[in-house]
């Protein structure tokens, strides 16, 4: 492997790049296409997926504002709706169709093109090399392509919004037959066949993404950079990078079958069905509904992990900088979340204890699924035991990293109810798995984003981003997060469904009106907060506090000892060398010990 | 755009505007105060936030609970055997995770205060300790079991065999709405057919009440062969219904359930249960009513009280409002109720109820549905 050629005669190598650097600097004029569009610098990549993720994450977010309006306001219209959105909001009111519309897109959109290509996208790719001490991506012409797959089927996915008959509008788990059948929903005509194809360009920007992060993190740490000396982000970014690679295939396998029965007449998924608006019986007969709903949540359970891993690791990391002081544990860290993706891959079937399952094998998926809050247990008291006597500085980030570990044990445990066969069965598809899945894996996942953003920007732009209005959007989110999820617990304990518009209809669930107007209020004030954020970012792009020194936050890490605004190559000279761990803080009465450091004769072991 | 919009708009403008020009100036005093002053002071104000959202965060989470619990399904008992069971379950496992919750939330807020940033002081390097971390692997697995022990054991009783004299109710779902049908005297269900359903005639779930050959098409609308049904007696005397189901107080009831194009799913919230309808294999429930539906009138002390059917799986655009009723009722009132229907049969040829006993010809019209194409 190369690691021969980069460890073993680290003389030659360098050498090379300091030639190929200054080579660089001297007579290759980047242009604007090759510097900024395609762009093959890990850091510059990171930039367009974290900038399309942004976008994408408004986007989502304000689908959300939309259809909470019509959730907390069933019996109003709003006629300036219609102003801007034209047949979206048709007299000023959502209608069924569209309704479903935008909560089949807020959910594609959030879980796949904010959380998985927004998150990942961005930190696996700026972070690995410069943590692991590499000049770029195992393979920077792959990793321009992933961005360019993901940019693609975000254009396809934004088209299909635009279409006659609508975008997909069958959930955001595409269960089919609604999925494969146009004459059952509308949104399951064209839309469909655009959610599909967006969907598959998505899969393959996250595979030649995830391959990429798998073999940098293996191949091309530098030298002294054992994989246990390793930050837990990078852990945390090749579990993440290893769950991707074996899941999203069978998703994709999944949606070509589902394609076949869509339009080769096929019957995977089909058996037995009337349509009455056409009165056809389809000539389709054997197929199974629930095969395709094991194949869509054998990826779709360790997606959870992959939007949540990266923010534990980047979580981690920035708690142990602020709070001066190891991560405790750093091992059981590591192992816990190789128990998680290993697990992850062992519990898919708890999404579908209702579907007419085996008991028996439901039972097992409950233990399975039980188990894997033990090491989620384990990551919670490890966060708390760091915290314990440390001498903490809340920076944004910082504050992030610990609103992440408050909503991810108020998410976790309601976990513990769901996972529970028994109590599944009275709260499958109600209120109370909607604020169970936002919490844990929708708010939380964004509070490490945001940890990440803070915390990492300063290296992205060589500025610091405002901290009054970084501490504005940290109180508002994390008190407005529970505002609105908190409450829907309640909800779900009445076994009011999700995925209604309306409930004034149904004597069970009626009497919730109230709390959904103030739901639908907080959720706008959040939503209004996150511009404010947006804001920041792109203003402190161009107008922030600029930095003074390379290293803003005292971290051990190995990204801080490039310069402040580092070329492609990251380091002007040779790559660092590491001696130590990457979480030498408040040891033998230094504040820090970079990894950099050779270990001192005197020093105390740990 | 109407006033209201422009006004809100203007609002959320000035808003931000004023939010920005605070936090920009922020900036510059902290510049002229020197970065370490101005530090120490957001440090000192965000810790202290820290304790007041705790504290704030536990009252609110009481004060929700009086609001909202009155609002649940929980003050009132479950309408069946098994609803309490889960009952018991729900209040396991709050109880183990409400103690997890508040210490873990309590903890973290509180160490994010007291351990605010001092110069005075420096963080305690404490990498590791193997015996807490055993600790807290083996506590929260000895507590996983205790709910997986539980829940498994309530789980089976609830999944086993339905008991050998439960009533069996056929519950189908379609695109938007419920179709139930009883077996009639012989307790048997006759045989039914997808390709079978002609709605015009009254058929809606493709019973075999006549020989007939259908013939099958593919997509385009070409023969590929054909299907001979023989007409099942056992399914001229089935009830087939839309307007609720009746089921019987004390009376263990078996639901066979199946879906006519998507996947619904039968929520049964009061009874604290739900099972998938998927189109192409039928699934099973069991329970046995503990209320009826008066009765639970008068123990949620609302006069309007039905035991709603809510399909809980998406299906469509009118998924929300695809509404079933179930009415349970004493046997008394259960036998009158039936004694009043018709079986779907006699529905369906009024002029043939007279000479049920003898085969009915077979009617070519019966097939036509599958003819047409979409």
């Amino acid at each position: 492997m190369s690691n021969e050629a980069l460890h073993g005669h680290p003389e030659v190598v360098t050498t090379h790049d300091v030639h190929h650097d200054e080579h660089h600097v001297h007579h290759h004029k980047e242009t604007f296409i090759t510097k900024y569009v395609f762009s093959q610098d890990h850091k510059m990549i990171a930039k367009q997926f974290l900038i399309t993720g942004m976008i994408w994450a408004v986007i989502g977010g304000l689908m959300s504002v939309l259809f909470r309006l019509q959730l907390g306001y069933p019996d109003q219209t709003f006629p300036w709706l219609e102003d801007i959105l034209g047949r979206w909001a048709k007299g000023g009111k959502i209608s069924a169709e569209n309704y479903y519309a935008l909560v089949t897109m807020h959910g594609t959109v959030l879980v796949f093109f904010v959380l998985t290509g927004g998150l990942s996208g961005t930190f696996a790719n700026f972070l690995i090399p410069l943590q692991i001490g590499a000049r770029d991506m195992a393979s920077p012409f792959m990793n321009m392509l992933s961005y360019w797959f993901f940019f693609g089927g975000s254009i396809v996915m934004i088209s299909s919004l635009f279409i006659q008959t609508g975008p997909f509008s069958g959930g955001w788990t595409a269960y089919p037959p609604l999925s494969a059948l146009g004459d059952a929903s509308p949104g399951s005509k064209t839309g469909m066949d655009l959610w599909i194809t967006a969907m598959a360009m998505f899969v393959v920007s996250s595979l030649l993404g995830g391959l990429n992060y798998i073999s940098t993190v293996l191949n091309m740490r530098t030298k002294g950079m054992s994989m246990t000396r390793m930050p837990l982000t990078m852990w945390a970014l090749f579990f993440t990078a290893v769950l991707g690679v074996l899941s999203f295939p069978v998703l994709l396998s999944g949606f070509i079958l589902l394609l076949f029965d869509r339009h080769g007449g096929t019957s995977f998924y089909l058996s037995d069905i009337y349509i009455a608006a056409t009165k056809t019986a389809l000539p389709n007969e054997g197929g199974s509904a629930i095969l395709f709903q094991h194949l869509f949540w054998f990826l779709g359970h360790p997606e959870v992990y992959i939007i949540l891993l990266p923010a534990m690791g980047m979580a981690s990391e920035i708690i142990s900088i602020n709070a001066r002081k190891p991560i405790f544990g750093y091992m059981a860290m590591v192992g816990s979340m190789f128990a998680i993706t290993i697990l992850a891959f062992l519990v898919w079937a708890h999404h579908m204890f209702v579907t007419g399952l085996n008991p028996f094998l439901g039972s097992v998926f409950v233990l399975l699924t039980l188990l894997i809050a033990v090491p989620s247990a384990i990551k919670v008291f490890n966060w708390l035991t760091t915290i314990w006597k440390a001498n903490i500085k809340f920076t944004p980030g910082m504050m992030f990293a610990l609103g992440f570990v408050s909503l991810f044990i108020s998410g976790g445990l309601t976990g513990i109810f769901l996972g529970n066969s028994t109590l599944d069965i009275h709260l499958h598809d109600t209120y109370f798995v909607i604020a169970h899945f936002h919490i844990v894996m929708g708010v939380s996942a964004f509070f490490g984003m945001f940890a990440g953003i803070y915390h990492w920007f300063p290296k992205m732009y060589g500025r610091f981003m405002n901290n009054t209005m970084a501490y504005i959007h940290f109180w508002v989110t994390l008190a407005g997060a529970y505002l609105i999820f908190w409450p829907m617990h309640y909800e779900g304990l009445a076994g009011m469904p999700r995925r209604y518009l309306d409930y004034t209809g149904w004597e069970s669930f009626k009497q919730f009106a109230e709390l959904n107007k103030f739901i639908s209020t907080v959720a706008i004030i959040v939503f209004a907060v996150q511009l404010l954020f947006i804001f920041n970012f792109f203003y402190s792009i161009f107008k922030g506090r600029k930095l003074t020194k390379p290293n803003p936050w005292g971290a051990t890490t190995l990204e801080w000892t490039t310069p402040i605004r580092p070329g492609h190559g990251n380091w002007p000279g040779e790559i660092p060398e590491v001696h130590r761990w990457a979480y030498d803080y408040s040891k033998d009465g230094r504040d820090f010990i970079p990894q950099t450091e050779p270990i001192g004769p005197n020093e105390s072991h740990h | 755009m109407t006033t209201t919009g422009i006004l809100l708009l203007a609002i959320l403008i000035l808003g931000f505007l004023i939010t920005f020009q605070i936090a920009k100036a922020s900036e510059y005093v902290s510049v002229l105060k020197g970065e370490k002053k101005a530090f120490e002071q957001n440090n000192r104000i965000n810790a202290f936030l820290m304790v007041v959202f705790l504290v704030l965060g536990l009252i609110g989470v009481w004060w929700c609970n009086k609001a909202l619990y009155p609002k649940t399904l929980m003050p009132y008992p479950a309408a069946s055997e098994h609803g309490k069971n889960i009952d018991t379950m729900l209040m396991i496992t709050i109880a183990i995770t409400g103690i997890v919750f508040l210490i873990t939330q309590i903890l973290l807020f509180w160490f994010a205060y007291k351990y605010q940033h001092s110069e005075k002081r420096q963080a305690f390097f404490y990498p590791h300790n193997n015996k807490l971390e055993v600790l807290w692997t083996t506590v929260p697995a000895i507590a996983l079991c205790i709910l997986v022990g539980f829940g498994l054991f309530y789980w089976f009783r609830m999944t086993g065999e339905a008991p050998a004299d439960a009533m069996q109710v056929e519950i189908t779902g379609k695109q938007f709405g419920w179709i139930y049908r009883y077996p009639g005297k012989d307790g048997e269900f006759g045989k039914k057919y997808y390709r079978n359903i002609d709605e015009a005639t009254g058929n809606q779930l493709g019973l075999i009440w006549r020989d007939t050959t259908i013939i099958k098409k593919d997509r385009h609308n070409n023969p590929v062969g054909e299907a001979k049904l023989k007409a099942d007696p056992q399914g001229f005397d089935d009830l087939v219904d839309n307007t609720a189901m009746y089921l019987v107080k004390g009376k263990a009831v078996k639901l066979i359930i199946n879906s006519r194009d998507v996947i619904h799913d039968v929520g049964l919230s009061h009874f604290r249960l739900k099972m998938d309808a998927v189109p192409g294999t039928p699934t099973t429930m069991w329970f046995t009513p503990q209320y009826t539906t008066d009765e639970m009138k008068k123990i949620t002390n609302n006069p309007k009280f039905e035991y709603e059917i809510s399909c809980d799986q998406m299906c469509g655009n009118s998924h929300y409002a695809m509404r079933g009723i179930i009415k349970v009722v004493t046997p008394e009132e259960f036998i009158l109720w039936k004694a009043k229907q018709k079986p779907a049969y006699a529905l369906a040829f009024p002029e043939t109820v007279a000479t049920l006993a003898q085969p009915a010809a077979p009617v070519a019209d019966s097939a036509a549905s599958t003819q047409r194409h979409p």
